[in-house]
């Protein structure tokens, strides 16, 4: 994949191109100036000067330099011109594809991938990208263009000497593949590392509560030196190598040429040679020994940005396995009575599940009648935060089926699905942004009438009234996550966001937890007022969460246990008893708590 | 979601006008290159001596013909063998250098970059929450990473193209001034144009950089945020709108860079153009005089290809000088972080307290947040060593912010919070953070093992001592289950263990770290009931005779504490023994009898 991936760039750079091939003829007629205007002084110095001409004529050839000047200048200029905008433009358009993606891949991608690895992708390698297109591709050909003209007229001027150049080639060619192979490796290495790195960073900040707790800001540094110092390492084997290919670069050439030396005099001794093809051999050969040093460099840079071009597609090339169906199908019109839910013959298996484990949700059949509430009461780490992710797609079902009002909720375009399920997740993931920003994320294209109505309604439902006492109420901005906000307070917000919505399907996992008691029996209340009409399915680890619901069903090793109502189960149930009460004790095969 | 990134220039003002940001980023610059000053004089030691190799060459092809030629006509061929083996040698000794500058300016530059990222990183770590809410982790984290890529860029071919562009223009002015000084002179002219060009690009490149690093930070702002936040994204269907704002924020970096190079480009333009006019105007000068025989024809081609020479680095140096521009601009914002100083500074003459018991006094404490209202008015509270300390009350009341007071997560407005009666102003940090731990509400993993993950509690337990913590909150089995039990690694949020199991975890990492005072934030809040009693029971003999504060909602945490206060509004409104307040018929007492009522009725406590 690596040979072709800058090639692959093409996709993107299209609209660029033609600009891009400009700027490189532009580059390339500046330094082919560079080249012509030693010629024209010798020319003009010849000339009028040697044959004893007038001021005049001098005058005229200063002109023809200076214009020769400005015309290199133009060049110069309009390289940059030429190539800056569709070189930033280029990386844009990758960027906002990346972003793009990145949007559409499903949640099990971003719980395996680190937030540095995408960051360090989303900018240093595209940045890395830009800079070869901007100043490397172009340089690169003008570079091969310079030594390939020089060689021509080396060639030209003595067949045999310039044949000996050509010699020298050989071992720099294969020299040169060796190092990308070489390269190619440590390379890739460092540019791994360098994401790792930010993805320390990023969880430094992050979970900078946890450190400063613990005191442990010094071990998180220790760490993070550590990696900062392979990386460091990395960066040096790297240099060593490009090293090794500037030493070759920077000798073979000259060895060549003082090969030349001693074969060129000997030739001219010989009278094969005249002494003033010689000089211009050298001449010619001391400017074309600049481009090729620059090779390595070159080189290098073009294979860095192939590695950072690398990294960029393996994560655009991630096919998202959860997407929206070829021909989608419309929900049906909401019933009356409300949206049925039917969940038949569920099994999960997250990617990153042990082999010989279970399956986390091991053939689910459960059904929420339209309009009721449903409990899901089960052990810490049973699978019902997951079972809850499946009904508004945010992950897909290994087997069975989950349907909406009798409609396979794989066949429905996700959008449309999650415009119909509103969830209030365990955690409440705010935005740094307004109260009322918050609450109508879910809520667009209303009138500013409507949507400040749903968001009053909203909150009130979540017995949010803190928000009126809060500097500029509803407007009053959040801090990052919402954590300028109480625990109880960000869990109401996020509650209401999902009220808001009005959706067909509620879905609230342990929505109340951070809640003192008074607050949770108001919420409740509330809640089961507005819930009427509205399927809700509700995750519960305590009796008062319970008491939202009409019925419970318990999920255990996987499977729906029991459905019923909470005092039925409590009385009937073991396993019910034991997760709501902790009073009897549970059969000796899962005496934690916590097992599975 | 209006991004809450405030203007970074109004930001940074906060942290010096004008001047002083120059100055702050120069002074960086400077003191990251002290200690390495001596490799980096070695660097360009290397340089010139490679640079001397190159120059010789070409002295030896003129040695080889004017003196080997015609030796070996005359069938002497030592001369020419001299010069080409010269020339070999040279040739070789040339690559050498080359490649040892090579290295060794990569050892100079990633020496700085290492020392650069811990600098940044530790101060991050000492800066205090207050302005972590503040500065955004977006905005610290491109700090890190955008920031320094512009540093790395400078020094990754910075020493060498100044050493060897800044030496041959040197040795090139001064073969031509020793030449012919007339021509010398109109070179020092040409300084002119080119200094006020420099100057020009120098201020409008500085506000151009400045843009870019101000728009790279917003940039990865939206990212991190959209990323952090992609559960929400996904399900409120935000993707088009976050899409759109990216796209924003995207275009906005793209125009700023684009400015940056365009400019970049009329640089080197004008760099060009003045040195193409100068070459004529030396040919005009020197020629006009040839005519009127003041110089050889021979002189005036030296001169004008010696001009000519003299210019052709400058593009090199003007690459040097844009990334300086670009590297600046990071600078003096990473040397405006590296200047803030924490709201929640280390004490000057640390007070050690080599055996802590965890007697806490709050002494007319008064807090809010940064600038904000008020949210603990003015108290007064002495929690005695050894006992446990329930706060309850009303979500939103205070209780966690009491917590936080009680770690020094912030300082108090007024007054002064004493641990075994010391300020914890004066109180050293190392012997503060081993005496007081803190549970948060909110569980964070870290990617790594899950035994990496409890160790956090105390770096350098022993895998027994890891277990005997995991087995003590009940989350042993659960870990064991794992593939690679404890080796297991969680993903980047922690996503791999459900919310409880999290908890358990971060729970898991307090018993392990066995603090004199231990302070619990509603951290049983997702366990379900048979979770919450097992760890209850481990805090039992976790806390027989520790000191503690318990936060908690769930009575049945809060019952067997030896006291209980119950706090609303920022005030304590009620104080003493769960029974006492059960009895006394207050706030507690109506809590209490709701609990009762909502664990299902009586019996199941
Ligand atoms: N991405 C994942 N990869 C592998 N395993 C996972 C992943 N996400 C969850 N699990 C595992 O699946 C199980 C079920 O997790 P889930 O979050 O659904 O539990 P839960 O019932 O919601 O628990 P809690 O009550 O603690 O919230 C857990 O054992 C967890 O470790
Ligand atoms: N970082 C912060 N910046 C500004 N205000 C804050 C911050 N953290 C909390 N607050 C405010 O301070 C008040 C007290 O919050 P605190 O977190 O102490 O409440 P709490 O009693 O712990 O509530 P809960 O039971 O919901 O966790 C709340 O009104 C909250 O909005
Ligand atoms: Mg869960
Ligand atoms: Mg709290």
């Amino acid at each position: 994949m690596s040979s072709s991936s800058l090639w692959r760039l093409r996709e993107w750079a299209r609209p660029a191109l033609a600009r891009v091939a400009l700027g490189g003829l532009a580059g390339l007629g500046a330094s082919l100036l560079a080249l012509a205007v030693p010629q024209v002084l010798r020319v003009v110095v010849n000339g009028p000067l040697l044959s004893g001409g007038h001021s005049g004529a001098v005058v005229l050839a200063a002109g023809l330099v200076a214009a020769l000047g400005l015309l290199e200048a133009f060049f110069v200029w309009s390289r940059r011109a030429l190539i800056a905008s569709p070189g930033t433009t280029v990386e844009r358009e990758m960027r906002t594809a990346l972003f793009a993606h990145l949007l559409d891949l499903p949640m099990a991608f971003h719980d395996r991938w680190a937030g540095g690895q995408l960051l360090s992708r989303a900018m240093s390698d595209l940045s890395i990208v830009r800079r070869w297109m901007v100043f490397g591709l172009a340089m690169m050909v003008v570079s091969v263009a310079t030594t390939l003209v020089g060689v021509g007229l080396m060639l030209a001027t003595s067949w045999q000497l310039g044949l000996v150049y050509v010699a020298g080639a050989v071992p720099v060619v294969w020299l040169g593949f060796r190092f990308r192979q070489d390269y190619k490796v440590v390379a890739r290495r460092a540019r791994d590392q360098a994401g790792d790195l930010a993805t320390t960073v990023e969880e430094s900040v992050h979970g900078i509560r946890v450190l400063k707790a613990f005191g442990r800001g010094d071990d998180a540094l220790e760490d993070f030196a550590q990696q900062a110092d392979e990386l460091r390492s990395t960066e040096i084997v790297k240099a060593r190598t490009l090293s090794r290919i500037t030493f070759a670069l920077g000798a073979l050439p000259e060895l060549v040429l003082a090969l030349s030396l001693g074969v060129g005099v000997w030739l001219a001794s010989a009278g094969d040679l005249t002494v003033g093809d010689l000089v211009a051999f050298f001449a010619t050969a001391a400017v074309v020994n600049t481009p090729v040093e620059r090779l390595g460099q070159l080189l290098a840079m073009t294979m860095d940005a192939r590695t950072a071009a690398d990294r960029y597609l393996e994560v655009m090339d991630t096919v998202a396995a959860l997407t929206d169906p070829a021909r989608p199908r419309a929900l049906p019109e909401p019933p009356a009575a409300g949206t049925r839910v039917e969940l038949s013959g569920v099994h999960l298996r997250h990617a990153g599940q042990g082999a010989g484990t279970p399956d986390v949700l091991d053939g689910v059949d459960l059904v929420l009648e339209p309009g009721e509430t449903l409990a899901l009461v089960g052990l810490t780490g049973t699978g019902k935060s997951t079972l809850l992710s499946l009904i508004p797609r945010l992950l897909d079902v290994t087997d069975g089926s989950v349907r909406l009002d009798g409609v396979d909720v794989r066949d429905v375009g996700r959008a449309e699905l999650r415009a119909a399920v509103a969830v209030a997740f365990e955690d409440p993931v705010l935005f740094s942004a307004s109260v009322r920003e918050n609450v109508l994320l879910g809520t667009p294209g209303l009138s500013d009438a409507e949507a400040e109505e749903r968001a009053r309604g909203a909150l009130e439902v979540a017995s949010a009234s803190f928000v009126e006492d809060l500097p500029d109420g509803m407007d009053t901005v959040i801090g990052e996550e919402g954590l300028s906000l109480s625990g109880g307070q960000r869990q109401r917000v996020a509650l209401a966001r999902a009220i808001a919505v009005r959706p067909r399907v509620l879905v609230l996992d342990d929505p109340l937890s951070a809640l003192d008691v008074a607050t949770e029996a108001v919420v409740t209340e509330r809640l089961r007022q507005t819930l009427t009409g509205t399927t809700t399915l509700v995750v519960a680890h305590r009796p008062s969460t319970v008491a939202l619901a009409d019925r419970v069903a318990v999920l255990q090793d996987g499977r729906i246990t029991a459905v019923g109502r909470h005092t039925d189960l409590l009385a009937e149930h073991a396993h019910y008893r034991y997760v709501l009460t902790a009073m009897t004790e549970p059969a000796p095969d899962s005496a934690v708590g916590v097992t599975r | 979601m209006s991004v809450s990134v405030r203007d970074e220039d109004v930001a940074d003002a906060a942290g010096g006008r004008e001047e002083g940001r120059r100055r702050r980023s120069v002074a960086l610059l400077g003191s990251l290159l002290r200690p390495v000053r001596g490799p980096a004089w070695g660097t360009v030691l290397l340089v010139v001596a490679a640079q001397g190799a190159q120059v010789a060459g070409p002295a030896l092809v003129a040695a080889g013909l004017d003196r080997g030629l015609p030796a070996l006509r005359d069938g002497d061929p030592v001369p020419l063998l001299l010069a080409a083996g010269g020339y070999v040698v040279t040739a070789l000794l040339g690559g050498v250098l080359t490649a040892a500058t090579v290295r060794a300016s990569a050892r100079v530059s990633q020496a700085i970059l290492l020392d650069l990222r811990r600098r940044v990183f530790r101060h991050t770590q000492l800066l205090s929450l207050e302005f972590h809410e503040r500065y955004t982790s977006g905005r610290i984290i491109s700090r890190q990473t955008s920031d320094l890529d512009a540093v790395r860029e400078l020094l990754d071919g910075g020493i060498t193209t100044l050493a060897t562009s800044g030496l041959a223009m040197l040795l090139t002015a001064a073969s031509l001034t020793v030449l012919d000084w007339r021509s010398g002179a109109v070179l020092l002219v040409a300084v002119i144009p080119g200094a006020i060009l420099t100057r020009w690009f120098q201020t409008r490149s500085q506000v151009t950089y400045r843009r870019s690093r101000t728009a790279s930070a917003r940039l990865i702002v939206r990212f991190v945020e959209t990323m952090t936040g992609m559960r929400a994204v996904q399900a409120f269907r935000r993707e088009a709108a976050e899409r759109r704002r990216y796209g924003d924020r995207a275009e906005e970096y793209r125009s700023a860079n684009d400015a940056a190079i365009r400019l970049n480009g009329v640089f080197d333009t004008g760099l060009t153009l003045i040195g193409n006019l100068t070459v004529a105007t030396v040919l005009v000068v020197g020629g006009l005089r040839v005519l009127h025989g003041g110089i050889d024809v021979g002189v005036l081609v030296a001169a004008v290809l010696y001009a000519r020479r003299f210019f052709a680095p400058l593009s090199q140096i003007g690459m040097f000088y844009n990334s300086f521009q670009s590297a600046n601009a990071a600078l003096e914002k990473l040397a405006t972080l590296l200047a803030e100083e924490p709201t929640v500074p280390a004490p000057q003459h640390p007070v050690a307290l080599a055996t802590p018991r965890g007697d806490v006094r709050f002494e007319a404490v008064e807090f809010g947040y940064g600038t904000g209202p008020v949210v603990l008015p003015r108290f007064d509270l002495h929690l005695p060593a050894g006992r446990t300390v329930a706060l309850v009350g009303e979500t939103g009341a205070g209780k966690s912010t009491v917590a936080k007071l009680l770690a020094r997560f912030y300082d108090p407005r007024h007054g002064r919070v004493l641990l075994d009666g010391v300020d914890l102003r004066d109180l050293d940090p190392a012997d503060l953070r081993r005496a007081v731990v803190m549970v948060t509400q909110e569980a964070y993993l870290f990617s790594g093992s899950v035994a990496a993950n409890i160790a956090l509690g105390r770096p350098g337990a022993t895998r027994a001592e890891i277990e005997r913590a995991a087995r003590a909150v009940g989350v042993h089995d659960l870990v064991a289950s794992l593939p690679a039990g404890y080796d297991t690694l969680v993903d980047k949020r922690g996503v791999r263990l459900s919310a409880g199991q999290r908890q358990l975890v971060s729970f898991a990492r307090a018993f392990l770290a066995d603090p004199a005072l231990l302070v619990l934030d509603e951290a049983t809040s997702s366990l379900d009931v048979p979770g919450e009693r097992l760890v209850q029971d481990g805090l039992r003999t976790l806390l027989a005779d520790r000191s503690a504060v318990v936060i908690a909602h769930r009575l049945s945490t809060v019952m067997t504490a030896d006291r209980v206060l119950v706090v609303a509004r920022g005030r304590v409104v009620e104080d003493g023994s769960p029974d006492e307040l059960v009895r006394a018929g207050g706030r507690f007492a109506a809590l209490h009898a709701e609990w009762r009522a909502s664990v299902g009725g009586a019996g199941l406590v």
